[in-house]
């Protein structure tokens, strides 16, 4: 973590003046069960990228095609709703172990 | 010249806030305040004011919105009292901690229960603490110019804190008195450019407004407000000044009478400071040494200023129109014995607690508080450090 300001170097009322600041919040550190895609029954349907509450899904596009599906483990807090909405059960809930 | 008319408290609120060329007006309905919006809401409707009148569904929103509204850099107004303001409570911190410019009227009206619609300032003392800079009126034409410095104060780029103006309930809001009004030109002059505040919400320019601070942050924007109210010190003075110029009205942190050689001298806020005065004229006349003080700044609090005015007095009467249950005295009180602890020569000092419910203080009472004062700079003992005057035992 970077060295902390003090109130007289820092914007007034809690503003952040640079945008998506959020990203750079680790939140894939809150999960216990981490999503893993099994890409062989996965048919890229995207359903869980629009369920997402923490856009944590990722897709490469190609020709307006999906031809990937993948999780970003640095924001995904393990919620499971992709697990829950994925049509073809090619999601599963792992128990991670730190 | 200046325009003269006849203005309640109420109307007195709406033309300045017309004047002030606001933005963004949101409020909802409560006695005694209803008639500062319903006024604004005629200007609005027949084209005299150009602002966005927001009809809320309750205070808490009306607070929001303007809230909001002002981090856009609009210039911003509400309105409530009593219940709204208690209802408003939770966002009275956001306002200050988001370091909105938002100015709101208070017409002071006592909490439920009892249900009550009369004046006594429960409500926005229960407020002192949530950031905001309060102001108290002792009159209508005060009323009427507090708007101006309001914006004045609150749009200040080192304060940028909201500002309440306080009003007693029907004693002032609904009371019809003459007022001279300032010029839209010389209003247009005093007042702020805008935006009102200095990182406005835009599209172009994406930033994180009303964001978390945990342990490791919280404590510097909190240090931050307590900076800007220490800031405001210096501003408001400065504000009121300006103001004097500008309206040729002597404008002062508190409005002093024969203070100078008195030995007896009441601080009181609002109205009250008002019938304060006339009876220490009174009494002067007959020749007792008595004078009195009238509040107009309540938060941040002028230590300075006051302790130089109050420092030759043999006895100070605080007079607290509310209570502060459990605690050793009201909060005027409490602030007024905290200022003098270190001081070389100290006052009596003792409490007076009236006028709950919107009760009257009669010229009658008022004047016994003063023989009261008296009899404590005689005896040099105070029999009870807070009285309750005008109740029924």
């Amino acid at each position: 973590m970077s060295k902390l300001l003090g109130w007289r170097k820092i914007p007034i009322g809690t503003i952040i003046l640079e945008a998506g600041s959020t990203f750079e919040v680790r939140t894939g550190d809150w999960r216990t069960f981490k999503p893993v895609i099994d890409h062989n029954k996965c048919t890229r349907c995207g359903l869980c990228y629009y369920y997402c509450p923490d856009g944590s899904i990722t897709l490469e596009v190609k020709d307006g095609k999906i031809v990937k599906v993948d999780i970003d483990y640095y924001h995904c807090k393990g919620c499971a709703i992709c697990e829950g909405i994925c049509p073809v059960k090619a999601i599963t809930m792992v128990e991670e172990v730190k | 010249m200046a325009k003269v008319i006849g203005l309640t408290g109420d109307e007195a609120v709406a033309y300045a806030v017309k004047q002030c060329d606001v933005d963004v007006i949101a409020a909802y309905p409560i006695t005694p305040q209803t008639v500062i919006v319903e006024t604004l809401g005629e200007f609005v409707a027949n084209g005299e004011l150009d602002a966005e009148m927001v009809h809320v569904e309750s205070e808490h929103s009306a607070l929001s919105v303007v809230t909001a509204a002002a981090l856009t850099g609009a210039r911003v107004f509400t309105a409530t009292c009593s219940q709204g303001l208690a209802l408003m409570f939770e966002i009275l911190y956001i306002t200050s901690g988001v370091r909105a410019p938002v100015v709101m009227a208070v017409a002071n009206r006592a909490l439920s229960a009892p249900i009550n619609i009369h004046a006594d300032h429960s409500d926005s003392m229960g407020a002192r603490d949530s950031g905001w800079i309060q102001l108290y009126a002792e009159n209508v034409q005060e009323v009427y110019d507090m708007i101006f410095m309001a914006y004045k104060i609150a749009e200040n780029r080192d304060v940028l804190l909201p500002t309440m103006v306080c009003l007693d309930g029907f004693t002032l809001t609904h009371t019809l008195e003459r007022v001279e009004m300032l010029d839209d030109e010389v209003a247009k002059k005093y007042l702020p450019p805008k935006p009102t505040y200095p990182y406005p919400i835009s599209a172009e320019k994406p930033a994180t407004y009303g964001s978390l601070a945990l342990p490791d942050y919280y404590f510097e924007f909190k240090m931050q407000q307590q900076d800007a109210m220490n800031k405001a010190k210096e501003v408001i003075p400065k504000a009121m000044e300006e103001f004097s110029k500008v309206s040729g009205r002597e404008y002062d942190q508190f409005k002093a009478y024969a203070i100078e050689d008195a030995d007896v001298i009441t601080v009181a806020l609002g109205s009250t400071g008002g019938t304060m005065r006339s009876v220490a004229r009174e009494l002067r006349k007959q020749g007792y040494k008595v004078g009195s003080l009238t509040l107009r700044v309540y938060r941040p609090f002028p230590a300075e200023a006051l302790m130089e005015a109050l420092s030759g007095a043999k006895v100070i009467l605080a007079m607290d129109r509310t209570l502060s249950f459990g605690a050793i005295g009201g909060p005027l009180f409490e602030d007024l014995r905290t200022l003098f602890y270190d001081a070389e020569k100290r006052p009596l000092i003792a409490d007076i607690v009236y006028g709950l419910g919107g009760r009257d203080l009669t010229p009658a009472e008022a004047k016994a508080i003063f023989k009261y004062g008296l009899e404590i700079a005689k005896s040099g003992r105070i029999p009870e450090l807070v009285k309750y005057v005008g109740v029924r035992e």
